[in-house]
């Protein structure tokens, strides 16, 4: 039998006030990024901001710093420019308030490189123009969308387990948005919809490893009926944890192959994924079950006559 | 054979020849006479992202198309006032629901009424407070006509845009109404993506009107029925555009509904191309009256409020066929034939969303999508074969089915596969594993407690069937809210994944078990490959 991790007794509930911290700060980052995009100083992509974006394929590499001459010179006041990973290709973004109208801006940037150079062979690769009222009705669907899967998953979880695990699961899946968009933030990455996909598919993902973890911590629960909660739920992380590990493991594997070699226009959103099953198996491990743990033992001590097993959290 | 294997065999193959029958068109696009008659045709269609194309969401300006209704009522109601000798000082739309009659005296607007009361039944009848003497009525279109019309003009722009997309060619577009007014088109494998958006949105509003002559169009006072319009002239060598102000009467004398035809035609003596258009019976008679009328006068052709050209009348020409000429390229000259054929929108589209993948960028997007998938599958192969041994070989036929299951399930529903699709699928690949690994390892602890493998096979699959269950149903739950919510590319890999969740927990809790059961059904089995 092959195996990473032996028989472990890690005492992952016990470092849960070092883990809650580490948590805390990420959740925060992430609501710090969040709080960014709705002011619209983050890295938006033009499906919610609105605007036009064009890629350009040159045959020779032209600098960033040429580029943006030649597009002034081209008459085009406000622009951003992007390169992308692989060839010499550059992604123009042209905000929605610029006098550009629809249509227009994906003859007008290319005109400007062929006139600027006219032996160049100039090809536009995509284009992508969005109105602004089709941006403001992404932005409210998008958090409609992750209302309601919110909600599903709470209802789900609410209904199999109980409520406290319900409110585990869900405070871990948004830790895992949350850690998303902070990744996401710090590394200057466009939020666009196919992050938003990612993250609603991690959303789902990441639950598999708590529903793991928390159906072993209901087993446990059941046959040790005198135990400390502390011991069993620390008990069942250990039990499961090789599993955890490697179901996130073979996700990974083929989620880091899209990364690798999918090309550059899902680049992102693989790396989107990469960091949700990190941060999927990590949530479900120091968050989603430290959380149930804090509930139940408020509920236990509202109730002193009921049991008596529980145990004083360790600082 | 172990009890119940039998069936389960069977149908897991059944599945396997199902999608095997539903795939084929995909993969192999010759197929001989006979499979065509009965078996399914539909493919897998791939995604505008993947085979390059454009995806336009246009917005019908359905106000306008009020307007331009009740504009028609206004002149109509101006002629018959004149016509019954009835004095008013002005007849104009105001707002968006209403036209108002301006009368000098009381007798009038009775009279007036009466006249509203019969012809206009269909408008509520309003007086209006004027100041200066003056007595007002407004007709008031109500707002079930409103909506009516406005849902007449997008469903009158839908077909007419199909119309030029179909003049146009494009194979396989899509045009479908989406919402209370906008239209989604889409255009697979478009070559040249701004000349179609053009086309598409144009308006097209073909107007024939009397250049206003001695009103200098830069000098200010235009009279009240009057306007300036712009004639552009773009010079062929250098590419810069003119404009020349042209002063022309507000009212048009024929519009672009009385034509049957126009055709590009090429000028002989230039080698010019222009547009030949044909006029209906009414518009023939129109033309004949006015140019009979209006000789040496100029007469401008206007499209979309553009002045296309102000020629001088020289003759009467009767016979109902006249020509557009400008300064048309043959592309030009054939696109405005095409948008003349197919008629005038009924109020302007607005392009409030164009997505355009070029097709280079296409083949990329699929080429390096099929390479990360085929790497991703082989690293999953290897770890499992690797980690789990034979059990791990059994999880990898099981995703082998997955991924067979999944595709052809795609192609019997005819759905489109995007590149956020493939990654859907390549994330499944790593997911359907995961049920087995759960399964596996739950197996090993049984083990581990002194179990037999035939034992601990029944107590893995029972204890983890749960497990399987709650996680596949909460990743479900994201997946069609995802579908719900998404369009294009995000859609596709929503179809992706739901299928894929949907047939994973098939094959993992019935198709990999099946195996293990053929295997240590005897219980004499004394080890586990796991």
């Amino acid at each position: 039998m092959m195996e990473f991790l032996g028989k472990t007794s890690f005492d992952f509930i016990g470092k849960r006030n070092i883990s809650f911290v580490i948590s805390i700060i990420i959740s925060l980052v992430g609501l710090f990024a969040i709080i960014q995009m709705a002011r619209g100083v983050a890295n938006m992509g033009i499906d919610f901001t609105g605007g036009t974006s064009i890629q350009v394929k040159f045959d020779k590499a032209v600098p960033i710093a040429d580029a943006r001459k030649v597009l002034h010179n081209g008459g085009i006041a406000e622009f951003e420019l992007q390169e992308v990973k692989d060839g010499n290709k550059l992604l123009v973004k042209l905000p929605q308030k610029s006098a550009l109208a629809v249509g227009k801006a994906a003859e007008i940037v290319p005109a400007a490189f062929t006139k600027a150079y006219p032996d160049m062979k100039v090809a536009v690769e995509s284009t992508t123009e969005i109105g602004p009222s089709i941006g403001a009705k992404l932005r409210k669907d998008t958090i409609i969308a992750v209302a309601i899967s919110m909600l599903g998953i709470i209802c789900y979880i609410a209904w199999r387990f109980d409520f406290k695990f319900g409110i585990g699961a869900v405070i871990a899946t948004l830790h895992d948005v949350l850690a998303m968009f902070a990744v996401y933030y710090l590394t200057g990455r466009e939020f666009n919809l196919l992050f938003i996909t990612a993250v609603l598919t991690i959303a789902g993902y990441s639950l598999t490893d708590t529903v793991v973890v928390f159906d072993r911590i209901r087993e446990n629960l059941h046959k040790d009926l005198k135990g400390s909660l502390h011991k069993i739920f620390n008990n069942s992380i250990n039990e499961v944890l090789s599993r955890s590990i490697i179901t996130s493991l073979t996700t990974f594997l083929a989620a880091i192959a899209l990364f690798v070699w999918g090309g550059e226009v899902i680049h992102d959103f693989s790396f989107a994924l990469l960091v949700g099953i990190i941060v999927g198996v990590y949530s479900s491990v120091f968050v989603a079950s430290p959380v149930v743990l804090l509930l139940e033992q408020r509920a236990l001590n509202k109730e002193p006559g009921k049991t008596g097993n529980t145990q004083p959290a360790k600082a | 054979m172990p009890k119940g294997a039998g069936w389960r065999i069977a149908l897991i193959a059944t599945f396997v020849v199902i999608s095997c029958v539903y795939l084929l068109p995909t993969l192999s696009p010759n197929l001989p006479e006979w499979w065509k008659g009965i078996l399914p045709k539909d493919k897998i269609h791939l995604g505008l992202d993947l085979q390059g194309g454009t995806h336009l969401v246009l917005e019908v300006e359905t106000a306008k198309a009020v307007e331009g209704t009740l504009d028609l009522v206004a002149t109509d109601l101006e002629d018959t006032l004149n016509s019954k000798n009835l004095r008013f000082k002005r007849v104009s739309r105001t707002g968006s629901d209403k036209v108002t009659i301006l009368m000098y005296e009381k007798d009038t607007s009775a009279e007036v009424q009466k006249l509203l009361k019969d012809k206009y039944r269909d408008y509520e009848i309003v007086p209006t407070v004027e100041e200066g003497g003056l007595v007002g009525l407004a007709l008031r279109m109500k707002e079930q006509d409103i909506q009516d019309r406005k849902d007449k003009a997008v469903a009158q722009a839908l077909e007419t845009i199909r119309n030029r997309i179909d003049q146009f060619g494009v194979s396989e577009p899509i045009i479908a109404r989406q919402g209370v007014n906008q239209i989604v088109v889409q255009l697979p494998g478009i070559k040249d993506p701004q000349r179609a958006i053009a086309l598409i949105g144009r308006t097209a509003r073909l107007e024939f009107k009397m250049v206003k002559e001695g009103v200098s169009p830069t000098g200010g006072a235009v009279p009240e029925d009057a306007e300036v319009l712009y004639e552009k002239h773009t010079d062929p060598t250098t590419g810069a555009t003119t404009e020349i102000p042209i002063v022309v009467q507000k009212k048009a004398l024929i519009t672009g509904d009385l034509l049957t035809d126009a055709q590009v035609r090429i000028d002989s003596q230039f080698n010019q191309p222009y547009v030949g258009i044909e006029f209906n019976s009414l518009g023939a008679r129109l033309f004949d009256q006015i140019t009979a009328a209006n000789v040496n006068k100029r007469f401008a052709i206007v499209l979309d409020s553009t002045v296309y050209s102000a020629p001088v009348i020289r003759e009467r020409i009767s016979g109902g066929s006249a020509q557009i000429s400008g300064n048309f390229t043959e592309k030009t000259a054939s696109d405005l034939a095409i948008v003349l054929r197919a008629g005038a929108l009924p109020a302007p589209v607005k392009i409030i969303q164009n997505v355009t993948v070029g097709a280079s960028l296409g083949k990329d997007s699929i080429d390096k999508g099929l390479m990360a998938g085929a790497i991703g599958v082989s690293l999953v192969i290897c770890f499992m074969a690797i980690y789990y041994k034979l059990s791990g070989m059994i999880a990898n036929l099981g995703m082998v089915l997955n991924i067979l299951y999944l595709m052809g399930a795609m192609s019997a529903l005819g759905a489109t596969l995007t590149l956020p699709g493939i990654a859907a699928i390549v994330l499944l690949v790593g997911m359907s594993v995961d049920s087995n690994v759960i399964i596996f390892e739950r197996i090993r602890e049984e083990l581990r407690l002194g179990k037999s493998p035939k034992s601990a096979l029944e107590a893995g699959y029972d204890k983890a069937f749960l497990t399987i269950m709650d996680s596949h149903v909460t990743a479900l739950i994201t997946a069609a809210v995802l579908f719900q919510f998404g369009t294009g590319p995000v859609k596709g890999f929503a179809v992706s994944l739901s299928l894929g969740i949907m047939i994973n927990l098939f094959t993992s809790l019935m198709g990999t078990k099946v195996i293990f059961d053929l295997f240590l059904h005897k219980g004499n089995v004394k080890k586990m490959s796991i």
